[in-house]
């Protein structure tokens, strides 16, 4: 399984704070072996800089596994790096060769700001689920899981979307900074349910009027969002909330 | 919207100056040192098994629905339990602050569960119930749980499906549009209810989207990365906790009518584990030492299907579904001498026929074969690594082998299934398990001990509750495949906002300190002093060089088994890298910003206390149960050997100060229903 170990150079954005300007620093990271992760990576190299009595680079992750949607890194220009349907963390380093100079950069949207290096606030997405993301259920006052069958094939498509992991890495590679296929999953997941249906107009309208104020860009369908989803969702479902949104326009009379 | 907005403020500014005129006279109080007797009630109701909950909701006192918007609770965490938990009490009507160390209340852990979730059901027609569910973990706890409790938590399982499937959870469903269920390990019925392989995820997400509700109807103020870093006592109560902001490093307090801890399981302790990065044990911990008594912290669960270490710099490993199991086939090569052809690369295993293979499960447990329960299935696995038939360099690794399951079923049904698991390994490893055996070993997944709880779910600190993980009630020394998830949303959505009912009311309304009681001034004061010196002992050792080193000697001498003279090590070497800690920490950067290695080592601090006393309870606990192994107590087979004449009790851990041995109390478990036997699985 193991190879050769590598020897690579890091170009890596600091940045103190929100206020800070910010500025690329270099960085060896030797002897890694192509087992490690990226994230690994990463640790390997903090504890030397720690070591070196500098201050480690700060980047996000908890769970290391793809499904928390914490990490958040474009790695060479890519969100995530560039290896299909996969998170940073999930990157491993046997895709790299020895030699390499990596570039890694933090998501950059104005509804992102820097929390400090790699660290993003994205706050913004929380807003957008609050303002509808939900089905109003209040606990104890529902049917039997069963009353309700649901065909497979909706169910399929509505886990497809479901998947999202909210990682905002769509919004990272979008020349636009647009949010459509992080609020098309919640709205397309949603709305293909039975139990989703009173709602369906309200969300709708709700969450992309949530969008915009949050000041993410317009959708021209370029796919880059697509291209880089951990979760591989489709653009499908940004066609579906564009249909979803201009059905509740009409059905609430083009307010 | 905006109006909106407006008017939430409004009602909060509203409640605000209730409360504070209410609770004026309690800021001329100084700081109380009284304390509650330390005493274990588990409260459980008189009355049949099955008839205790109802009964025990009817007598509990109900807080007039009015009156609930004039409380306050605080929930540490956002996982399945706190997520939950907040959702509901919100929808009740109560005012929730509630604190999440992760950017998102939806990144909690419980995301990463794979499997599925048990309910009773019945949905299949195959004998279920929920007599036989609470059975099952009863049993499966390897009666090391309480009767009342399991039975109230099969009873709930079924309201838990219809509650998520309400929410929009896109559960797995067959083609008539009803909900499919799979068997998980340990079960022989099928029970289990699933969204592919990320049944945690989207049971999160429900809870998620009720949490994000009551945030937009401002019933739940959300505090996202946000560490609470103790808990308030005033007059014995839990009235707050102090956080530290994790941007700004600003510190400050809350305070509340009750606390309620859903702040998971502190498997981090062994470094290396399924946990997330942040998982900790900071919260119980301190409420530990502040009081609370802590349970059974001993009672860890080894997982059997998790890939193998790779290397010095692992950070964390990585679970493969227990639901593998139903269809791969477990083995090692019958000779060591053949596993080293393995492990030095001569030989692939497909170069292995049959015959000389050992499908080890099989063999020694017919009738389950490889859907043995967790503890049991982890030992064998280690026990025949020891054995020198390990397949992976390491020497730690067996097959979990899916060519008979894709021969059968063919490679689309196996992808249909488990594709996602198999991509995930395939990212990790570089193999591809359609072609290639997985490799697989046990490693720390799930902690079954935690903060002791009444039937109440509150600890014997009133007003401090715990739920989820972070208790001890329902899963006794072992827990069973697809509980976790159960339990969490049992607690969350149909346990607690009951039962903190009955110490909301007897409080009453204005039993909420003001901030300016100097109970809040005094802990804050501490906590802010622990960081500086956190800060300020510029040492040589990184946070993580310390707890990669405790993690190895807890897993060493506390792990997957267990003997007398490596326990008695343990407890003697901690102390001393305790000291070292205090004395050699390098914590670069300051407090007042984001600062990752302060983080870190404000957990590592509590690990490093928190690591001793598992090992004491495990060196107490003379037998062997569940994922608990002394290698002393043993079946003549090498099963675990309990000892119910002196062991059929929860060990509850009393915090006696620094460097003092903490005071074991006893809860002893009467078993009504369910007659205590060998578990045997043959």
């Amino acid at each position: 399984m193991s190879g050769e170990a590598m020897n690579l150079t890091l170009r890596v954005w600091r940045q103190d704070d929100a206020e800070d300007a910010g500025r690329f620093e270099t960085y060896n990271a030797p002897d890694i072996s192509p087992d490690m992760s990226f994230l690994e990576m990463l640790d390997v190299v903090n504890e030397g800089i720690i070591a070196d009595g500098g201050e480690p680079i700060a980047f996000d992750s908890d769970c290391r596994e793809g499904i928390c949607g914490t990490c958040s890194m474009v790695i060479n220009g890519v969100a995530h790096g560039g290896q299909q349907g996969t998170t940073a963390c999930q990157l491993h380093m046997r895709h790299f060769r020895d030699g390499d100079t990596i570039t890694i950069e933090p998501w950059r949207a104005t509804a992102f700001p820097v929390h400090r290096d790699l660290i993003v606030d994205r706050t913004s997405f929380e807003r957008i689920q609050q303002a509808g993301g939900f089905i109003s259920v209040r606990t104890g006052s529902v049917p039997d899981a069963n009353a309700t069958p649901v065909p497979k094939e909706d169910s399929d498509l509505a886990m497809d979307a479901a998947q999202c992991i909210g990682c905002g890495a769509c919004v990272a590679a979008c020349k636009n900074a647009s949010a459509m296929l992080f609020v098309a999953a919640k709205v397309s997941h949603l709305s293909l349910m039975p139990q989703g249906q009173p709602e369906r107009e309200r969300r709708a309208l709700a969450m992309v009027q949530q969008m915009d104020e949050e000041g993410f860009g317009n959708c021209t369908v370029t796919g880059s969002c697509e291209a880089v989803c951990p979760k591989e969702i489709s653009l499908d479902f940004i066609a579906r909330m564009n249909r979803e949104y201009g059905r509740a326009i009409l059905k609430s009379g083009c307010n | 919207m905006a109006a909106k907005k407006k008017t939430t403020a409004a009602k909060a500014k509203a409640a605000k100056k209730t409360t504070t005129r209410k609770t004026a006279p309690r800021a001329a109080k100084k700081v109380s040192q009284k304390k509650v007797p330390f005493k274990l009630d588990s409260g459980i109701p008189a009355g049949a098994m099955d008839e205790k909950w109802d009964k025990h909701r009817f007598n509990l006192k109900l807080v007039n629905p009015a009156n609930k918007r004039k409380y306050e609770v605080i929930v540490v965490g956002s996982g399945l339990a706190g997520a939950s938990a907040a959702a509901t009490l919100a929808e009740l009507g109560y005012n929730v602050k509630c604190f999440c160390y992760q950017d998102s209340p939806r990144r909690a852990h419980s995301i990463a569960a794979q499997g599925g979730i048990n309910a009773a059901k019945n949905y299949q027609n195959d004998g279920d119930s929920v007599y036989r569910l609470f059975y099952d973990t009863v049993k499966g706890g390897d009666y090391r749980s309480r009767e009342a409790n399991v039975y109230r938590l099969a009873q709930v399982s079924v309201d838990i499906i219809d509650q998520c499937a309400a929410q929009g959870v896109p559960f797995a469903r067959e083609y008539g549009g009803l909900l499919a269920n799979r068997s998980f390990g340990g079960a022989q019925v099928s029970r289990t209810f699933y969204a592919r392989g990320q049944t945690g995820q989207q049971l999160l997400l429900g809870a998620y989207s009720s949490l994000n509700r009551q945030i937009g109807l401002g019933k739940v103020k959300m505090y996202p990365r946000t560490e609470m870093l103790d808990v308030v006592l005033v007059e014995g109560h839990a009235k707050g906790i102090v956080v530290r902001d994790m941007v700004t490093g600003k510190i400050s307090n809350h305070s509340a009518h009750a606390v309620v801890l859903a702040t998971g399981g502190y498997g981090n302790v062994f470094f290396l584990s399924t946990n997330a990065m942040g998982c900790n044990v900071t919260a119980a911990y301190r409420a530990y030492k502040r009081g609370a008594a802590f349970a059974n912290p001993c009672f860890t669960q080894i997982h059997p299907t998790c890939i193998p270490v790779s290397g010095e710099h692992q950070s964390k490993l990585t679970l493969m579904s227990e639901s593998l199991r139903n269809d791969g086939r477990v083995w090692v090569p019958k000779d060591k001498k053949i596993a080293a052809k393995i492990r030095s690369g001569e030989l692939n295993p497909k170069d292995i026929a049959d015959k000389d293979r050992d499908y080890f499960l099989e063999r020694k447990y017919p009738s389950f074969g490889n859907l043995v329960p967790r503890d049991v299935a982890s030992r064998n696995a280690k026990e025949v690594c020891d054995e020198g038939r390990g397949v992976v360099p390491s020497g730690l690794g067996v097959y979990l082998d899916f060519a008979d399951a894709i021969k059968r079923m063919g490679e689309n049904t196996v992808r249909e299934r488990y594709g996602n698991l198999f991509d995930m390994y395939e990212k990790i490893t570089g193999s591809n398990a359609y072609k290639n055996p997985m490799t697989i070993y046990p490693a720390v997944h799930y902690t079954m001990g935690g903060l002791w709880v009444d039937y109440n779910l509150m600890s014997n600190l009133p007003g401090l509750f715990a739920i989820g993980e972070a208790n001890f009630s329902d899963h006794g020394a072992n827990r069973l495949g697809a509980s976790a998830l159960m339990q969490g949303l049992a607690d969350g959505y149909f346990v607690l906002p009951y039962t903190i009912g009955q110490y909301l009311a007897n409080v009453g309304i204005d039993d909420r300190p003001n901030q300016d009681d100097p109970a809040f001034s005094a802990v804050q004061q501490e906590v802010e002093t622990r960081i500086n010196n956190l800060l300020s002992i510029n040492g040589d050792r990184t946070p993580t060089s310390f707890h990669r080193e405790l993690g190895k000697i807890i897993w060493d001498n506390c792990g997957m088994s267990r003997n007398k003279k490596g326990l008695e090590e343990a407890i003697q070497i901690i102390p001393k890298l305790r000291k070292e800690f205090w004395q050699n920490l390098s914590v670069p950067g300051e407090n007042a910003s984001l600062n990752q290695s302060l983080e870190h080592a404000g957990r590592v601090a509590d690990f490093l206390e928190f690591g001793e006393l598992m090992c004491r309870d495990a060196l107490q606990r003379e037998e062997s149960c569940g994922g608990h192994f002394r290698e002393e107590h043993q079946t003549p087979e090498g099963e675990a050997k309990r000892n119910d004449a002196k062991f059929s009790f929860v060990g509850a851990w009393e915090y006696q100060g620094e460097n003092k041995t903490p005071k074991l109390h006893k809860e002893t478990l009467a078993y009504e229903e369910v007659k205590m036997t060998q578990r045997s699985y043959k």
